[in-house]
């Protein structure tokens, strides 16, 4: 083991020493401005340099046997430390302050499972509960259906195939804020106007929610078609030649050959709207923001055409109930969770079953 | 399949077709008709391009760009940088990450880092965005970096929350690219990283387009988690932050809302116009990829 000299092994270790000196000395003049003494500018630059410097010098420490370790170690180090403190630790604050009396700044007391049993008490919550159910369900069924009847007709002998599908999938391009106020202006005055309506269709709970499927339809129909054209074109040519040569008609060439050999695109398509339809949030925020007026086992809410993720939102901001609003996104984590085990299961199966 | 098909059954087809397109642009050609009128052009007439003309268009997009609200150019710039600096480093971070964890797959910890990275992807961003706001703020007070309503804190979220499904694609793709080629790199006297980044990484191509369109795209159109990070009052905004900000402030002038909905629209269209290939097919793969 010579193969580092001593003059390069003195100047790994200065680097690594100068690397922890810098993050200690950093540190300790955090530890000075946050106990209320002298706040010090540079410190986050010096944390940032002591950072890099410490990186450096684990680089560059003189050892063959190891590494390869070390390598692996700084390798995996960025993403692991964005992600513990983006993702693992807030999570873990997160499920913890919801058995608290959390208000954003500060807890008084641990209040054990109140504000889930808070939760379930308020018909607000309850009703977007409901509405999200129906709104996934009717999504995934329509949008699925829509896709897989435009990846068909996408996939025929027409003229501009190339046209269709680009113009199809254009929708899914723009982000639903921005969708969510264009379909706003299109139901509240171009509609309207068509009508020959006073009343738009956003200010009623029922028909709002089904303006909603309907933005979401469009915007997510293009996408799906994609999925779906790439499972049709996928389906072996000779299959369908042989069908055709056994005088298979088009419509037992779709129901016998194509869905049944698709199946697995299906599959991931049914799961990539029931997540993404869960998760609905900007359309809803900027097309109703979750109004609309609903007599709800007697008691009257405003939140008519709320889904739980904007719920979860207006329970944070609105009513400025942090703690609440925390147990309601458990809950919301948890829908999701069995939503996802579902799906691993279902597509274990198909893997064995193929 | 050489039967051809019926020419009526085909002008049906192109018939229904194009009905469908004329539906699914119709809200884009409102965009467009909608922010080249006055208010009151669009109170007497929303549908025909009537009362559209190319100096209220030039008024109502400058009023928009100037707005303290909106700030055009100033968002777009911090779209960019954002959407880039993100995606760059997620490629490379993920690669990395990626490739450790694929030429250690057998062992413990790389399984049980992949397996936390994968789980992660469930997690809604509503559990975590209260606490990841609260603690950010404390973190940026306690080092004196401001990690609160600024791009280096909401580039470092997304790196994290990112994080999981590009490792997932990436790791998945390095599993297939053969060993061999690695073993003799290091025979000749190549280091790991050297491997890596001279071997393994100009290798990944194909990967890196569909993780850069998957992030990018997503990176570009989210507005929870910059409407949390940046604020919708705070100094930076992303695109669909200042629409929010915008609207938020203005609710009545559809004109001026129209205008806005079409420079957040701009930027995205023509960048499918110059890739649409690419974006397609990225969005296919990760579809089925992940």
């Amino acid at each position: 083991m010579n193969e580092f000299s001593a003059g390069r092994k003195a100047v790994s270790f200065l680097i690594l020493l100068a690397g922890i000196a810098l993050l200690v000395g950093a540190l300790i003049f955090d530890g000075i401005a946050s106990s209320g003494g002298y706040d010090f500018g540079g410190r986050g630059a010096m944390l940032v340099c002591g950072i890099l410097v410490t990186i450096a010098g684990i680089y560059l420490f003189p050892t063959l046997k190891h590494h390869r370790a070390i390598v692996y170690g700084l390798f995996l180090f960025p993403l692991l430390f964005t992600f513990l403190l983006t993702v693992i630790i807030p999570m873990c604050f997160g499920i913890a302050y919801s058995f608290t009396d959390w208000n954003g700044i500060r807890l008084t007391k641990v209040v054990g499972f109140n504000n889930y049993i808070a939760m379930f008490k308020r018909p607000e919550f309850l009703w977007s509960i409901i509405v999200t159910f129906l709104f996934v369900l009717l999504n995934v069924i329509l949008v699925n259906v829509i896709g897989f009847l435009l990846a068909l007709l996408c996939t025929t002998k027409i003229k501009a195939l190339g046209f269709f599908r680009a113009s199809y999938f254009l929708p899914n391009l723009i982000g639903g804020i921005v969708l969510g106020y264009v379909w706003k202006f299109i139901f509240n005055k171009v509609l309207t106007q068509i009508m020959n309506t006073e009343t738009s269709m956003l200010t009623s709970s029922g028909t709002a929610l089904i303006a909603i499927v309907v933005v979401y339809i469009w915007q997510y129909g293009g996408y799906i078609m994609l999925i779906y054209i790439t499972g049709l074109t996928g389906v072996p040519a000779d299959t369908l030649e042989a069908a055709s040569i056994d005088g298979a008609n088009a419509w037992q060439t779709l129901t016998k050959i194509k869905i049944p050999m698709i199946a697995p695109t299906i599959t991931i398509c049914t799961f990539l709207t029931l997540t993404s339809a869960f998760k609905q949030f900007d359309v809803n925020l900027a097309l109703t923001n979750g109004s609309g007026s609903v007599n709800f086992f007697g008691n009257y809410i405003t939140n008519g055409s709320e889904m739980l993720a904007l719920n979860i939102y207006h329970t944070a901001f609105t009513e400025n109930n942090y703690a609440l609003s925390q147990a309601e996104s458990v809950l919301f984590f948890i829908i999701l969770a069995i939503v996802s085990i579902i799906q691993v299961r279902s597509s274990n199966k198909k893997e064995v079953s193929l | 399949m050489n039967r051809k098909p019926k020419t009526s059954a085909l002008v049906i087809q192109t018939i229904i077709a194009i009905v469908i397109a004329i539906y699914v642009l119709f809200p884009f050609y409102m965009v467009v008709v909608n922010s080249m009128k006055s208010t009151t052009g669009i109170v007497n007439d929303p549908l025909t391009p009537a009362g559209a003309d190319f100096k209220t268009f030039i008024g109502n997009l400058s009023g928009v760009i100037n707005n303290d609200y909106f700030l055009f150019w100033k968002a777009f710039a911090c779209s960019v940088v954002i959407t880039v600096v993100s995606v760059l480093l997620l490629n490379l971070f993920g690669a990395m990450a990626g490739w450790v964890i694929s030429r250690n797959q057998k062992k413990k910890w790389a399984s049980a880092i992949y397996f936390t990275f994968i789980a992660s992807m469930i997690i809604p961003f509503q559990v975590v965005m209260l606490p990841l706001v609260a603690n950010f703020k404390k973190i940026g007070d306690f080092i004196g970096i401001k990690m609160n309503y600024s791009i280096p804190g909401i580039i470092f979220a997304y790196l994290g929350f990112g994080g999981a499904m590009t490792v997932f694609i990436l790791t998945g793709f390095i599993k297939g690219v053969p060993y061999d080629l690695e073993e003799s790199a290091s025979i000749d006297g190549c280091s790991p990283e050297g491997t890596f980044f001279r071997i393994i990484f100009p290798l990944l191509k194909p990967v890196i387009m569909t993780v850069t369109i998957l992030n990018g795209m997503w990176i570009w159109n989210d507005f929870l988690l910059p409407s949390m990070m940046l604020g919708l009052d705070g100094e930076f905004k992303t695109i669909p932050v200042a629409v929010q900000s915008f609207v938020g402030s203005y609710v009545t002038e559809w004109n001026m809302i129209m205008a806005a909905a079409l420079l957040a629209m701009v930027p995205m269209v023509i960048v499918f116009l110059f890739a649409q290939k690419q974006i397609v097919q990225g969005m296919i793969d990760g579809a089925v990829k992940g």
